[in-house]
C-alpha cells in the first residue's frame, strides 16, 4: 500500500503488538491484591529517569498533583511528556527540570490565564524539546489504539496541516473509501499518573464527572499510578459495577491522597486555587521565582499533607468547596493583573 | 445608551447571532464560550454545547475557566469523555465550531502553534488543542479573533488548523470531510465570510464606526471588499446585562 505522506515527528511510545502483549503477559497481575502503597514508594518503583509519562484529567482538571510533586522532589530527570492537553501538570514538570521532551497536542499555556511563563522560556531557550505536534483527538486516539492493542488507528484529522507534517501519523489511502485517511500510531506511555474520586485497595477505579480520556490512558498505560480522594471498600465497588472505569487489573499502585489534585479542580469536590496557580504563575516569571515556588511547597515539605497545610488547610479546602458548588465567589490574582 | 458597549462585547454579541436555535457548536475557551452561553439565554435556548473535554449540552450558569472546568457539565445531558464528542464531531453531529487564532490567512487556515520557525520558536504558542480537530470536522467553523497586520497575513508560520488550504476543493483533496470548512471571521473591526468561488475571505460587514479603508489598513492580504458592505449591529442594555451575568468577574468581557 502507498504511503502518501509521513510525518516527521519523533513516534514516542510505540511498541509492536505482540511485544505489548507479551510485556502485559509477563507483568501485569491478574491477582485481586492489596495494591496501597506510599507515593515515595510507587514513584521511586515506576518512574525510572527517561520515562515516558502522561497525566489523567485534563492539564489542570483532576490532576495527580501528589504525585507530580512527588517526582519533583525526587529529583526525576530527562522525563518525556506526552503533552495531551498539558497545563498546570507539564508546566510544573518542565520548570522543575523534570521534563526536557514533549510531544504537544497541547502546553504551555494556561487556558483563560494566559500562556505559561516558565514552560514558555523552556521550549524557547531549547532547555524543553518539542519531539512532536498533534491535536487533542489525536493524541486520544493514539491512547485508544494502544488500549486496543492495535499499532495504529485511523482519522480524519489533522489532514493537510503542518501539524500532520510535524506528527508521527502517516496518511495512506482508504482501501474502502479510496480516500485519504491519517493513521495515528498507538502510544502506550511508561507511567501514568492519575487522581480519582474514589477506589478499592485493588484499585477498581470510579471518576465522578467527566472521564476525558481516562478511559483510554488508563489502559494504554504500561504502569498506572492512582492517587485517590478516598479509598472505599470492595463492597461499594460490587454493588455499582457499572461505575468502575477503571478495573483493578490496570491499576498498579493505590495511594489514598485526599486533595491531591490542588491546586487544580476536582469535579463535585473543590474548583481550582487560582490564588496558587496566580503565585506560581507570578514566581515561574523567572527561573529564581520558580525555585523559591519548589522551595516553599515541594522540597521543603515531608508529603502531601505538610503541603495542604501551608497552602491554608482547612479554610482553604473548605473556600474551595464553595467555589466549585457556586456558594462562594470566584478569586483569582492573575484577573487583576490582566486588567 | 448603546454606545457604551466594549469591543468584547460586540464581538460576543456578533458571534451569539451566527448561532440557530436547534443546533450544535462545538466551544473553546474564553470568547466562544460566552457567544454560546449568550446565544442560549436569548435567540437560541435549545443550543446543544458541546466542550472538547466531554461536557455535552449543559445550562452553563457562569463563564469556566478551562473547556473541563465542573461548569462544562453543569446540568448537562451528559458528562462524557474526549472520545465520544470528538467521535460525534467526526461523524457529522456538530454544525457550529468556534476558534481563535494567532494567525490566520486568506483561506481561513489558522495558527496556534508558533511565530517564528518551528525548531527555533519566537514565541511558542500552546499548539493545536482541539483547534484541529474542530476545524477539521465541523460543519461550519467560526473564527473569533483580533486583527492587523501581524495576525492577517498571506502566510501562516505553520499551519495549525486547516481551513480551506490552498482553496476549493483542497479540503476534500486532503482526505478533509466533505463539505466542511471555516464560515465566518470576526475581529473587532469586521465580520468575514469566504467566497464561493475561491474560498478567500470576503468582507461582509464593518463594525459601527470602523471604514473599509480600516479593514484593509490591517490585513497584510487583499480581502475581497465586494460594493455592498452591512454594519454590524451593536448590542443592546439588555444583552450587555446578560454578558455581565455570565461573566460576572470579567474575566473575558472586562470591567
Amino acid at each position: 500500500m502507498d504511503i502518501l505522506q509521513t510525518g516527521q515527528g519523533e513516534l514516542i511510545g510505540w511498541h509492536d503488538p505482540d511485544e505489548h502483549r507479551a510485556w502485559v503477559a509477563a507483568h501485569k497481575s491478574r491477582a485481586l491484591e492489596d495494591k496501597r502503597t506510599t507515593l515515595r514508594e510507587a514513584i521511586a518503583r515506576y518512574v525510572p529517569d527517561g520515562a515516558i509519562i502522561a497525566c489523567g484529567g485534563f492539564g489542570h482538571i483532576r490532576v495527580s498533583m501528589a504525585a507530580i510533586y512527588e517526582i519533583i522532589r525526587q529529583h526525576k530527570r530527562d522525563l518525556t511528556f506526552c503533552g495531551k492537553t498539558a497545563v498546570h501538570d507539564s508546566d510544573v514538570l518542565i520548570a522543575a527540570g523534570a521534563v526536557c521532551r514533549i510531544e504537544v497536542a497541547y502546553a504551555f499555556g494556561h487556558e483563560l490565564r494566559g500562556l505559561s511563563p516558565a514552560s514558555r522560556r523552556a521550549v524557547e531557550s531549547g532547555r524543553c524539546q518539542v519531539v512532536a505536534e498533534i491535536s487533542n483527538a489525536g493524541y486520544q486516539w493514539r491512547f485508544l489504539a494502544a488500549a486496543m492493542g492495535l499499532p495504529f488507528i485511523p482519522t480524519r484529522v489533522m489532514l493537510g496541516t503542518d501539524t500532520l507534517a510535524h506528527s508521527s501519523a502517516k496518511v495512506i489511502e482508504d482501501p474502502f473509501s479510496g480516500k485519504p485517511i491519517a493513521l495515528l500510531p498507538a502510544c502506550y506511555p511508561d507511567v501514568v499518573l492519575m487522581h480519582v474520586h474514589r477506589c478499592d485497595k485493588y484499585g477498581n477505579c470510579q471518576v465522578d464527572g467527566i472521564a476525558v480520556e481516562d478511559f483510554e490512558l488508563a489502559r494504554a498505560a504500561r504502569r498506572l499510578i492512582i492517587t485517590t480522594e478516598e479509598i472505599v471498600d470492595e463492597e461499594m465497588i460490587r454493588s455499582q459495577p457499572w461505575r468502575t472505569l477503571i478495573p483493578y487489573y490496570l491499576v498498579d499502585a493505590v495511594i489514598e491522597a485526599p486533595y491531591g489534585a490542588h491546586p487544580t479542580l476536582m469535579p463535585d469536590r473543590y474548583y481550582f486555587d487560582e490564588d496558587h496557580i496566580g503565585e506560581w504563575l507570578r514566581l515561574s516569571k523567572t527561573d529564581e521565582g520558580a525555585a523559591e515556588y519548589f522551595e516553599r511547597y515541594v522540597y521543603s515539605v515531608e508529603d502531601f499533607a505538610e503541603y495542604l497545610e501551608l497552602i491554608g488547610g482547612e479554610e482553604r479546602l473548605e473556600y474551595l468547596r464553595q467555589v466549585e458548588h457556586l456558594e462562594a465567589p470566584l478569586r483569582a490574582p492573575w484577573l487583576e493583573e490582566k486588567k | 445608551m448603546n454606545e457604551d458597549y466594549t469591543p468584547t462585547e460586540l464581538l460576543a454579541y456578533v458571534a451569539a447571532g451566527l448561532l440557530e436555535d436547534g443546533k450544535s457548536v462545538f466551544v473553546g475557551t474564553g470568547l466562544p464560550m460566552i457567544a454560546a452561553m449568550l446565544a442560549q439565554r436569548t435567540h437560541a435556548p435549545n443550543l446543544l454545547i458541546i466542550f472538547e473535554a466531554g461536557g455535552i449540552g449543559p445550562q452553563v450558569p457562569v463563564l469556566p475557566i478551562s473547556v473541563g472546568d465542573s461548569r462544562t457539565f453543569y446540568r448537562a445531558v451528559a458528562a462524557s469523555s474526549m472520545h465520544e464528542v470528538m467521535s460525534a464531531g467526526q461523524a457529522g453531529y456538530v454544525d457550529y465550531g468556534f476558534l481563535g487564532a494567532a494567525q490566520i490567512d486568506p483561506y481561513g487556515n489558522l495558527n496556534t502553534t508558533v511565530i517564528g520557525e518551528w525548531d527555533h520558536p519566537l514565541v511558542r504558542l500552546p499548539g493545536s488543542g482541539g483547534a484541529n480537530d474542530i476545524g477539521s470536522f465541523c460543519w461550519r467553523t467560526i473564527i473569533v479573533m483580533r486583527q492587523d497586520k501581524r495576525r492577517f497575513v498571506e502566510h501562516l508560520d505553520f499551519l495549525t488548523t486547516p481551513g480551506y488550504l490552498d482553496g476549493p476543493g483542497a479540503r476534500e483533496r486532503a482526505g478533509l470531510p466533505a463539505g466542511s470548512g471555516p464560515y465566518r471571521v470576526i475581529t473587532q473591526l469586521g465580520l468575514y465570510d469566504f467566497d464561493e468561488d475561491s474560498k478567500r475571505m470576503r468582507l461582509l460587514a464593518t463594525h459601527p464606526g470602523v471604514t473599509v479603508d480600516d479593514i484593509c489598513a490591517n490585513s497584510a492580504f487583499e480581502l475581497i471588499i465586494p460594493d455592498q458592505v452591512g454594519t454590524t449591529e451593536p448590542p443592546s442594555p439588555q444583552v450587555r446585562r446578560i454578558l455581565r451575568e455570565i461573566d460576572p468577574t470579567g474575566m473575558v468581557i472586562g470591567k
